[in-house]
């Protein structure tokens, strides 16, 4: 059940253009679970005139974190928002990731690129404890674009990184780091978040190794809870491919049912 | 507290706030967020006679004060409606009114024929006014003659009151709202959205794959309170006024440009409680100025 807070914002965070905020809303965090999001109002004037689709970073007692890049005027305004000031969130919403598979002690593979790794942490926090053994794959164009890695390795979760431009950790693309990984080891499950170029990559990677994958879409949103249409996606079930809502039949879908070219 | 009755002739609302079609799902979904039966009716989003795909995204844009969809009315026809979301629907207590689409007049009449055999809906709204199902958004609102054919045959065929939904995409809007009326519409609703075009500079490509839209929202107040003056001046019956409503407020400049009753769009997509909260505000506006009933102001714009 979604709910309306005023949210104060407990702490602000941040690096460069990415910002991590922390604030208290205790019925949002009660019902929260990893791939949910939230619906951000960032100004109280028509323009925008729309609220902000964020995804869930972590989850502390009454509190929910939110980590995002400014990509426009939205996440910009937001961005301005400080320690103190109220956000207005109606959230969660959205079918997170399906962790009802066996998760004790199998391993899963978690890969982030960019602002994408934002619901990965609370997956991570939530694998581990289900007795999963999680190893997270960060990738950035370059060490800037990795802000929260050590926020993994305090929690105790495993994290690779890479960088298109080899400025930290593995050189290349966070999929050509998944396909080394997956030559190592073969993981139980994989749970990708980023941009969709990549997300379609690794869906294609999942596919050659016989690896589920659950892939978290993301789109323009006019609502957030299913009402206007507005952020469809082509997700073929039983057989038949239909637009599908990403705020309310996702934002997490099975990488086996998102069609990527939506020309067909 | 006002008496906020609305007296439609055909259909008696308990308050002048609807939702409008398309920004309000088939209702159910704000069952989460407000109580229907605080409001004078919901407006169920358009349907066709059969389940219809919509089209490719992005089918959204933000624009300054607004919001220019091409959704294309992607909806899961008359009979899912009836057999999945109805039995649930009609069991608030409002009033439940369908916006019916069709692609010709023999699937107009289609959707009356079966939604008449259907139980618990108290009124159509004939979408004759959407813009994104045709090239450079034609539909038979853009016609008078179009809409008076049109509104006759489907006056005709249905045993539920029929308002008549409008486009702004015209020249004179008064004219079509007559052809309507003299058709037999029992009321007139408008406006439909404004037929728009974002461009992204940098790739000189339009910002939604239909090209044009529809604009709704703020943006759109001022038009919207100008069309609904000149309609509600030029018929006898009711008219149903919407265009970027946010508020209680706005709601009320709406009844004093002449609508009896008002619908609340977009708004319904950022504060999924809006409709609920703009019948509290206009009560909170008639009693702070001692006006006892909500329905007196209609038509009083003093020029």
């Amino acid at each position: 059940m979604p709910h309306i807070a005023h949210a104060p914002i407990l702490r602000k965070q941040r690096w460069g253009d990415y910002y991590l905020f922390t604030f208290r809303a205790p019925a949002l965090a009660s019902e929260a679970n990893p791939g949910q999001f939230a619906m951000i109002r960032v100004n109280e004037t028509p323009y925008p005139l729309l609220r902000r689709p964020i995804s869930l970073h972590a989850k502390e007692g009454e509190a929910i974190e939110i980590f995002f890049k400014v990509a426009g005027e939205g996440t910009s305004l937001l961005a301005r928002k400080n320690e103190g000031e109220t956000l207005d969130v109606l959230g969660p919403l959205g079918r997170g990731f399906d962790l009802d598979i066996p998760l004790e002690g199998k391993t899963a593979y978690l890969i982030g690129g960019g602002r994408g790794i934002a619901p990965l942490f609370f997956l991570g926090c939530e694998l581990g404890a289900k007795g999963a053994f999680v190893k997270v794959l960060y990738g950035g164009r370059t060490v800037a674009d990795l802000p929260v890695r050590d926020k993994f390795e305090n929690a105790g979760l495993e994290i690779v990184c890479s960088t298109d431009d080899g400025s930290s950790g593995y050189r290349g693309f966070v999929t050509a780091l998944l396909e080394v990984e997956i030559a190592g080891r073969r993981p139980d499950v994989l749970f990708v978040c980023g941009p969709d170029p990549m997300m379609r990559a690794c869906a294609g990677i999942a596919g050659r190794h016989k690896v589920p994958a659950q892939i978290s879409l993301e789109s323009i949103m006019g609502c957030g809870f299913g009402a206007c249409w507005g952020c469809v996606h082509r997700i073929r079930r039983s057989g038949e491919a239909k637009w599908r809502r990403i705020c309310e039949d996702g934002p997490v879908f099975a990488a086996e049912e998102i069609v990527w070219d939506e020309e067909l | 507290m006002a008496d906020l009755t609305a007296d439609l002739g055909f259909l008696k609302l308990r308050n002048p706030v609807l939702t409008a079609g398309g920004t309000f799902g088939y209702g159910t979904e704000f069952d989460r967020f407000l109580d229907l039966s605080e409001l004078g009716g919901i407006v169920v989003k358009g349907l066709y006679y059969g389940p219809r795909e919509g089209n490719r995204p992005p089918r959204l844009v933000e624009t300054a004060a607004g919001l220019i969809n091409a959704i294309g009315l992607q909806g899961v026809g008359v009979e899912a409606f009836a057999a999945e979301v109805l039995p649930e629907l009609r069991r608030r207590e409002t009033t439940i009114w369908v916006n019916v689409c069709g692609s010709d007049e023999y699937e107009y009449l289609r959707v009356i024929e079966f939604l008449d055999a259907q139980d618990g809906l108290h009124a159509y709204e004939l979408n004759i006014s959407c813009p994104n199902v045709r090239q450079n958004g034609l539909c038979p609102a853009l016609n008078p003659r179009w809409t008076f054919d049109l509104v006759r045959a489907a006056k005709a065929k249905s045993r539920r009151p029929l308002v008549a939904k409008l486009s702004p995409n015209v020249t004179n809007i008064a004219e079509i709202a007559k052809a309507a009326e003299e058709a037999g519409a029992d009321g007139i609703s408008l406006i439909n959205t404004l037929l728009a075009l974002a461009i992204d500079a940098d790739t000189r490509r339009p910002k939604l794959r239909n090209v044009f839209g529809g604009l709704s929202g703020p943006a759109i107040k001022p038009i919207a309170l100008r069309m609904v003056y000149q309609v509600a001046s030029a018929v006898k019956i009711p008219v149903i006024g919407m265009g970027g409503i946010m508020t209680g407020r706005d709601a009320v400049e709406f009844l004093i440009a002449g609508a009896r009753a008002i619908q609340v769009g977009t708004a319904n997509f950022i504060d999924p409680a809006a409709a609920g909260r703009i019948v509290r505000e206009i009560d909170e506006f008639c009693d702070a100025r001692g006006i006892a009933r909500a329905a007196d102001l209609v038509g009083t714009l003093i020029v």
